[in-house]
């Protein structure tokens, strides 16, 4: 039997093979793109062009928002066409602002590379320039580089480890990359230690990217406390939890961060994108996405701009073979279903499946058995057959007693349930009533603040009202007394 | 129950209860044969009969709670009541298969909302309701080893419609109860098993015993195979055999005259057939690993303890519906540990981290 790193787990079928032995290719310069405004985690980036503007390649058309947001670069020059909301990449359709921008052709960009060494700058700088090129986590969380950078830099990080799991079936792009581009990742992943301070850097791949392994060996064997780890395959290997335990023997503290156990992860496109803005003076506005799927003709690594229409990039790789029955953004373990090929790519998304019918998942359900297979393959050691039947009875704090807050809605439940039973989506709607009651308890609390803060000033206000009211009166009587006696006096002397 | 899962994960692992239902039921077939093989047309009329009519519970039960009838597909009411018949003696009347498996199908499933929400064994209930309701008939074991088809198919009719008795002939112990017998009038452990018991014959099932339960060889195959395939996981069947050998073998070397030896344990009985294909229902059994080691283990002491010193020969029906009504129990104590967590759901705690060590990098 294989060295388990962490418990629980399964073994989807790769699939990479469709893929792996592709090269990054650039796609060419779109007509249109369709840049959203929330590609992040957190609040929705600010527009600040108007349609009829000239932008430039990298040029700011998004200013973050308050609070956890990243700003949005064009992608390309051209003209702003309109500033309205879009289909963007969520299940429900639901509409995001976007910037619809037409290319001109020209790619002309608004900034040269610098010649400054970024190891000279001190790591606030560089954490200032990783936010304002817009980076964010390319492995699927799309959680803001620079906000976990910046609070990592406040506690002690001994370790960066840079995650080239890439464990989500199909998706071959961060393989290829490391293949391809091991320099940069590898320069990427010195800065990130200069940043934080910290000493050594572990690059983490599954043993099935031999390729990767020996590449980033080769580009890292120069630099001291730089190691490549491998790892075997395993779902969910590339989660940043369950990777940090495998790399460290580990467990990050439930309701802590990475930084707790002194660990910084980034994911390996993560890493290159940090690279070349920092080298390049290149904002985040372009990844490379894994285009595959058995519906796919000839599947493709591509390299595309941000807000290129997925169906351009379908196109690139032949069309379809089939009218596809899903078609989704990310790995079909955790991406999202999409409405239509209209949406546009965002800077979290490594990868484009359509899958036929005979690779996905059947949708009709059946009683659950109880067999405990999730509980063996959940790789948080919870129990969602419990979590699921106490949020179907709408019980959450029944199912929070099982783990519904660990839960990292990986799907290794769902995938091995025999049942069929869509756990994933049990979870995904418990997470949301449990912060929709959180939210609402917050802004009950904050009105109950507010009113009694209220009382409390209007009870002062009445109260300094009757002081100053009864001081008024004393002051009148004394004034008056004073009179009378000096009547009295005057009366007297007389 | 249909859900358009827009939620991932989009992938699966194409399994499905009916195919591990069905596995169970592969795994079952070459111990059935053998048991059919031995005791004739009289076993084959009650293998039948219990089989046709537990599905014709199921069915019914169905009709009447309005639920589809496409969950006979998932072989479950194929498999419980199968279950049932390798538990009964091989030449019970009719009446003993289909009240068995209305039982085992419409009290013991059903009533408790269907597949996956019974607390107990359906098969184990219905064979411990019918030991206790009809002891006579539930424990009239025919002589294994005689020529099987002795008995004509018209004459075996006779036996499964309870027209005529079983002649005495025909029938004798079984070597638990046997033995039971003996210690209790006096005779040493060691003579009785020698006298009735042959490790050879008790391993290819040349013995008295219920329908499937004789072979221990074949059950001990079809076990390895669900296990190979993965329908069962290995936590029930060898903590619970386990035990049994534990148990045993201390006993045995405390006092041999009043206990008998391990193998003997292990290969009489239901054991075998209870720890491979009884214990590890999935809807009875716990569903964390811990649990399910736990819940093997007491099957074990159960059994050897009623064996040992309890009323009936064989208490592994017992054993198994002790264990169900521990089962939520179990679970609760059982759980997991939390990634991340304490096993008392507190937040791992670490030393504070040492602070890297001074110097230029690049």
């Amino acid at each position: 039997m294989k060295f388990s790193p962490f418990r629980g787990g399964v073994h989807p079928d790769g699939y990479k093979e469709l893929s792996a032995h592709q090269a990054i290719e650039k796609l060419p310069l779109p007509d249109r793109l369709y840049v959203p405004l929330r590609q992040h985690a957190g609040s929705e980036a600010l527009a600040i062009v108007q349609p009829g503007d000239f932008v430039m390649k990298g040029q700011l058309i998004g200013r973050a928002a308050k609070g956890i947001s990243a700003p949005v670069h064009a992608p390309t020059s051209g003209k702003v066409l309109k500033v309205q909301p879009f289909v963007a990449a969520h299940p429900s359709g639901m509409d995001s602002n976007t910037v619809i921008i037409e290319c001109d052709g020209n790619d002309t960009p608004i900034a040269t590379p610098t010649n400054i060494d970024p190891f000279s700058l001190d790591g606030k700088t560089l954490s200032d320039t990783i936010a304002n090129a817009g980076i964010v986590g390319m492995g699927g969380a799309s959680f803001p580089a620079a906000v976990k950078l910046s609070s990592a830099s406040r506690q002690v990080v001994n370790t960066v480890i840079i995650n080239g799991g890439e464990c989500e079936p199909y998706l071959t792009a961060d393989d290829r990359l490391m293949r391809e581009r091991p320099e940069q990742i590898i320069l990427g992943a010195r800065l990130i230690r200069h940043i934080v301070n910290a000493e050594n850097v572990c690059i983490a791949i599954e043993d099935n990217k031999k390729e990767a392994i020996s590449a980033l060996r080769q580009a890292s064997s120069e630099y001291r406390n730089i190691q490549v780890i491998v790892v075997p395959t395993l779902y969910p290997m590339g989660s940043a939890k369950q990777m940090i335990q495998a790399v460290t023997g580990k467990e990050v503290p439930a309701g802590g961060r990475s930084s707790d156990i002194g660990v910084l992860m980034h994911n390996v496109a993560t890493t290159y994108a940090i690279a070349q803005c920092l080298s390049q003076n290149e904002p985040l506005v372009s990844r490379i996405v894994t285009v595959s799927g058995g519906a796919i003709k000839h599947p493709k690594n591509i390299e595309a701009l941000v807000g290129t229409p997925i169906k351009q990039l379908i196109d690139f790789c032949g069309g379809t073979l089939e009218e596809p029955s899903k078609l989704l953004l990310g790995g079909p373990m955790m991406g999202q279903l999409m409405p239509s090929d209209e949406v546009p790519l965002i800077k979290g998304a490594a990868g484009v499946l359509a899958l036929n019918n005979n690779e996905i998942s059947q949708p009709s359900a059946s009683p659950c058995i109880r067999c405990g297979r999730c509980v063996s393959a959940c790789p948080m050691g919870l129990v969602p057959l419990e979590m699921a039947n106490h949020s179907r009875q709408q019980d959450f704090d029944g199912a929070i007693g099982f783990g519904l807050k660990d839960c990292i809605l990986c799907g290794s439940c769902a995938f091995v349930c025999p049942s069929h039973i869509p756990l994933v989506h049990y979870f995904q709607y418990a997470k949301g009533e449990v912060a929709y009651q959180k939210a609402t308890q917050q802004r009950m609390d904050h009105t109950r603040q507010l009113s009694e803060s209220r009382r409390a000033r209007q009870e002062k206000e009445a109260a300094e009202k009757a002081a100053a009211k009864a001081a008024a009166k004393a002051a009148k009587e004394a004034k008056a007394a004073a009179k009378r006696k000096k009547q009295n006096a005057a009366s007297a002397n007389q | 129950m249909n859900i358009i899962t827009i939620s991932s994960p989009h992938a699966h692992d194409h399994s499905s209860v009916s195919r591990l239902m069905f596995h169970v039921c592969l795994a079952l077939v070459p111990c059935t044969l053998y048991g059919l093989y031995s005791f004739g047309f009289p076993a084959i009329n009650l293998f039948v009969i219990t089989i046709v009519s537990g599905i014709f519970w199921e069915a019914l039960c169905l009709k009447m709670l309005k639920k589809p009838l496409n969950f006979l597909n998932d072989y479950s009411a194929l498999l419980t009541s199968w279950l049932l018949a390798l538990t009964l003696p091989p030449w019970a009347p009719w009446w003993i298969g289909v009240g068995g498996s209305f039982i085992a199908i419409v009290v013991t499933k059903h009533i408790y909302g269907g597949v996956g929400q019974n607390v107990f064994n359906p098969a184990m209930v219905a064979r411990v309701a019918l030991l206790i309701s009809f002891p006579v008939h539930m424990t009239t074991w025919p002589i294994a080893g005689n020529d099987p088809f002795a008995i004509s198919f018209l004459d075996s009719l006779a036996i499964t419609l309870g027209v005529s008795p079983i002649p005495d002939a025909y029938t004798g112990a079984t070597a638990l109860g046997a033995i039971k017998t003996g210690l209790s009038v006096g005779a040493t452990a060691n003579d009785l098993v020698s006298d009735h018991f042959v490790f050879t014959d008790a391993l290819m099932g040349k013995m008295s015993g219920s329908l499937g339960e004789t072979s221990a060889l074949l059950i001990f195959v079809g076990g390895l195979w669900l296990l190979s395939m993965r329908v069962i996981s290995w936590h029930i069947p060898v903590s619970m055999l386990l035990t049994m050998s534990a148990l045993t073998l201390l006993f045995h070397l405390i006092d041999p005259t009043l206990y008998s030896m391990t193998s003997f344990h292990l290969l009489s009985g239901g054991i075998m057939l209870g720890a491979f294909f009884i214990a590890t229902d999935p809807v009875t059994s716990p569903s964390s690993k811990g649990g399910q080691l736990f819940f093997g283990a007491g099957c074990g002491v159960i059994d050897f303890l009623i064996r040992t010193w309890g009323g009936f020969p064989e208490g592994i029906g017992f054993a198994v519906l002790f264990m169900n009504a521990l089962t939520p129990l179990i679970d609760l104590y059982f759980r997991p540990r939390i990634y991340g967590r304490r096993i008392d759901g507190s937040p791992k705690q670490y030393d504070t981290v040492e602070p890297a060590q001074e110097g230029k990098q690049t």
